[in-house]
């Protein structure tokens, strides 16, 4: 148990000093951009048409030095949320985001609360 | 001719479900233990024309007759033998008829094969598989039927999709349809389990050999299904969190639970109320999955045409199915004592089942959420592989170490007096994921805690599978299962971290450098074959460090029935690595895409996604030995 | 307590199966109708014969403004045309072409053979700037008010239905 717990603090501490020095990868985001005209393939995946232009628009957006997210908030707007295979958390998205988080939780509360009430007994 | 036989063996396979049905309920009012042979015959008879019955379709594909819509619809006289066989099942109705088989055939062979369990538990284990049976049998008369005629009769057929021409996909569905249909028979059991009270260990007895086999099955139908994706798709993935293959993943996670408990309950007598819960949502989650897919409410890469009728109809059928076990499980319900440590091995089968449930249900809200808000805000949106690679990736770390440490672990009471080996394999799996790191000079955070976590647990399989080698105590099945798994993993995280991935427009004779490669567009030349005609294109891959020359051949073919275009990639296979390229046209331009695409370990991600099914296989024979 | 958790459970399935079937109707098919309302901004478009830019301001004379995306390649544009000419004919509507990744002569071709509907016209050749309107396939038409704001999109060939909606609007 200590290992693990020593290993996640480890784990928190460098993510959010790996997540600063990331810098834009852009397979990444057409890996994240869902083709519109397609059946449930990415940017990334497809060769249609519009994979093509959006590909060079992204470049295009990259050049400009707008960000990851940015690029992301920009195909949003233009398409609707439904481009982007990443929903954003926001106030629609927040039970999608939190939920299995809370079942991770809630589930790990059940068995403890399971083994406690054997222990009182003894 | 062969629609009318098929219809009456339809008709007469509904005669015999009511018949055994009613034969049942008669049997369960008499005293004795015995279940009348009436019954045996009329569940072989039914077993054996149920079969007639899929055969009679499987000949219309063979003989090629079109007066069956189905047949037109999904088959061409210029198709191979296997795919004429295999497009039988590869629709929507065909596949309905191999539900029924599935279920037909579980329902005989646990009525055949449990004869020490009581009489009334086998007996309504019956019933209830019948009635499910019924279901589907009334779904495919009334709406889903592969004998419907047409008039008059095509000459010709309008032919199988060219993708789903693929000996792979022949055999997917099959394999995947014996795991979640599977899952039926404990359903039933499940059901006849609460009514007849019949709790005990020995109910974990009779299923527990069910819920492994349908979970064998299950794995292999997902790894072939990834194997066709990833050969045939053209992505260079083999995994895309598509809400099909999340239909698929749902019971798997379901099953994998379920087995674990299953052991608990054997041994100690606890967990029945679990158990049960797991059967049942095992059956109305592999229920589920089949309506998302075939109602067409989700947009996914393998979409069957839609029909809101036939989504009302399984609908009504999924309701049922969840209120009468809902209603006889709250009904049957008492409170039990969990009499379970804190540090046992139970535990650890909870943490099991802990994370199982995390990750089905995170991966059953990801797949329905857009529905939600589409149906309650009008606004459609997308939960796709990043969602569940956030969520899902970091938790699997934790999981595996207690994967790694769980097993070892004393029923009841133990003591953690293997706390300096596990620091020692511990340290072990940093030392190797460092190596690995300081070699392919490439990571992140999460590949890291992937990679260690995984050797952790591969470590420490090993180290079992030495002591049990030595003690002739074998646990053989666990260890090659949880192994293989480990290495899954690993060979995951390997294949996630260092693929490479470019791609090019290119004209024939260009030449493009880049990492340590050199693509080479050679020559682009056309051949006609039998059913489509072809673009081959001939390109040089050229590995500069090794100076390692390979021909790969990517291909796009224009097939005439149906008239589609397909993009087939070139893969160079080897033991650590697949070269992956594919070419595809550019409209208005006589330039083409190339994709190359470098994917390590490919090849150790099918074996050992193979093993773990081997590991569940040799648990059955292990269980069946000891019987 | 377990009577709640009985109840919650019964609730949640019902839940679940009540969204199902009102999902059964609807078509998984996505388009870009959430746009409808929104403002369209950053236009720069070089016109047809490339000796002028498309600004917003040449937006704002008219009341109304159904901007159309075509091109000399695509065929459902063809079946749309003769309604792009009846629509040409109201003085209260301006007609904006885009002519979508095309070769210029190919473009004066159809025109010519089909005749010209727009009073204005500006090209895209690599398609970069129509994706600024969210067209992802043409044709596509997409109806605006004076100040930008998208009234109505319209995916695929327009038909004689969004031709009387169109004048309903404008009038």
């Amino acid at each position: 148990m200590k290992i693990i717990i020593f290993y996640f603090i480890i784990f928190l501490n460098l993510s959010s000093s790996y997540a600063a020095k990331k810098n834009i990868d852009q397979n990444q985001i057409y890996k994240n951009l869902r083709c519109l005209v397609c059946q449930g393939q990415s940017i990334s995946d497809s060769n249609s048409d519009f994979a093509q232009t959006i590909k060079l628009v992204v470049k295009d957006l990259i050049k400009q030095g707008k960000s990851e997210k940015q690029i992301y908030t920009f195909m949003a707007d233009k398409y609707g949320d439904w481009i982007v295979y990443k929903p954003q958390l926001n106030k629609q998205n927040f039970i999608l985001w939190v939920l299995p988080y809370v079942i991770l939780l809630g589930g790990g509360l059940v068995i403890f609360s399971i083994i406690r009430k054997k222990r009182k007994k003894f | 001719m062969l629609s009318n036989l098929g219809n009456i063996l339809l008709f007469i396979n509904v005669f015999l479900s009511v018949l055994i049905i009613y034969f049942a309920s008669q049997n369960i009012k008499t005293s004795g233990n015995s279940i009348s042979e009436t019954i045996y015959q009329t569940t072989l008879l039914q077993t054996t024309l149920i079969f007639g019955c899929f055969f009679t379709l499987v000949a219309a594909f063979i003989t090629s007759d079109f007066s069956l819509i189905n047949v037109f619809e999904n088959s061409h006289t210029s198709k191979p033998l296997l795919y004429k066989i295999s497009g039988s099942w590869g629709n929507h109705e065909g596949s309905l008829m191999l539900w029924v088989i599935i279920l037909t055939i579980f329902s005989f062979f646990f009525l055949i094969n449990n004869k020490t369990h009581p009489k009334n538990y086998r007996l309504f284990t019956l019933i209830f598989q019948n009635i499910i049976i019924l279901g589907f049998l009334s779904f495919i008369l009334f709406n889903s039927n592969p004998f419907t005629l047409i008039s008059p009769a095509p000459k010709e057929g309008l032919g199988l999709n060219p993708i789903l021409q693929d000996p792979a996909l022949a055999i997917h569905p099959p394999l995947l349809y014996i795991g979640f249909v599977g899952s039926s028979i404990y359903f039933s059991a499940a059901m006849a389990s609460l009514i007849t009270n019949y709790s005990e260990k020995f109910f974990a007895k009779s299923i527990k050999n069910w819920v492994l086999i349908s979970w064998v099955f299950q794995t292999l139908g997902i790894l072939v299904g990834s194997i066709w994706a990833y050969y045939e798709l053209g992505w260079g993935g083999f995994w895309f969190w598509d809400p099909v293959e999340n239909a698929s993943l749902l019971p798997w996670f379901a099953m994998t639970a379920l087995f674990h408990s299953l052991i608990v309950l054997e041994k100690r007598n606890v967990l029945y109320f679990w158990v049960i819960i797991l059967c049942l949502l095992t059956f109305v989650l592999s229920v589920t999955g089949t309506f998302l897919v075939r109602s067409g409410i989700l947009n996914s890469v393998h979409t069957f045409a839609n029909d809101p009728n036939r989504g009302i109809y399984m609908l009504s059928f999924l309701c049922l199915m969840i209120f009468s076990s809902l209603f006889l499980l709250f009904k049957k319900y008492r409170k039990n004592n969990y009499n379970i440590n804190f540090n046992s091995k139970e535990t650890y089968v909870l943490i099991n089942n802990w994370f199982m449930l995390f990750y089905l249900l995170t991966v059953l809200i990801g797949t329905l959420y857009p529905i939600f808000t589409d149906a309650l805000t009008e606004n459609k949106i997308s939960v796709g592989p990043p969602f569940y690679n956030t969520v899902i990736i970091p938790v699997v770390v934790i999981f595996l170490f207690f994967m790694a440490i769980g097993p070892n672990v004393k029923w009841i009471k133990n003591k953690f007096d293997n706390l300096i080996s596990l620091i020692i394999i511990f340290i072990l799996a940093l030392i190797i994921n460092f190596i690995i790191v300081y070699f392919f000079k490439s990571f992140t955070i999460l590949s890291n805690l992937i990679i260690i976590s995984s050797l952790f647990l591969i470590i420490s399989s090993l180290i079992d599978l030495k002591k049990s080698l030595e003690k002739s105590k074998f646990d053989l099945a666990r260890i090659i299962s949880h192994l293989s798994f480990g290495f899954l993993i690993l060979f995951i995280g390997l294949n996630h971290n260092f693929s490479l991935e470019e791609d090019f427009n290119m004209k024939v004779g260009d030449t493009k450098s880049f990492n340590n490669y050199e693509i080479k567009f050679k020559k682009l030349e056309v051949k006609n074959f039998k059913n489509y005609k072809s673009l081959i294109g001939d390109l040089e891959i050229k590995d500069k460090k090794m100076s390692q020359i390979k021909t790969l051949n990517p291909e796009i073919r224009i097939y005439e029935s149906p008239s589609t275009l397909t993009y087939e990639a070139a893969i160079k296979t080897n033991i650590i690595k697949d070269y992956y390229l594919t070419m595809s046209n550019i409209d208005r331009s006589d330039f083409y895409n190339i994709k190359f695409q470098k994917k390590p370990m490919m090849f150790w991600i099918w074996v050992s996604c193979m093993v773990l099914a081997i590991g569940g296989f040799l648990r059955v024979f292990q269980n069946a030995k000891s019987n | 307590m377990q009577k709640v958790i009985k109840f919650l459970t019964t609730l949640i399935f019902l839940f679940v199966i009540v969204v199902f079937y009102f999902s059964l109707n609807k078509d998984p098919s996505y388009q870009t109708n959430s746009l409808v309302g929104k403002k369209l901004v950053e236009l720069n478009l070089e016109s047809f014969d490339g000796d002028y830019s498309l600004r917003t301001k040449d937006f704002k004379k008219n009341n109304f403004t159904l901007i159309n995306f075509w091109a000399s390649w695509c065929s459902p544009c063809r079946v749309e045309h003769p309604i792009l000419m009846s629509l040409s004919k109201s003085k209260k509507l301006k007609l904006v072409g885009i002519n979508f990744k095309d070769k210029k002569n190919n473009a004066k071709k159809f025109l010519n053979e089909l005749g010209n509907p727009y009073n204005l016209i500006a090209k895209d050749e690599i398609g970069k700037k129509s994706v600024n309107f969210g067209i992802y396939g043409i044709p596509e038409s997409i109806l605006v008010n004076k100040e930008m704001i998208v009234i109505k999109k319209f995916i695929g060939p327009l038909n004689t239905r969004d031709y009387n909606e169109i004048l309903k609007i404008i009038n």
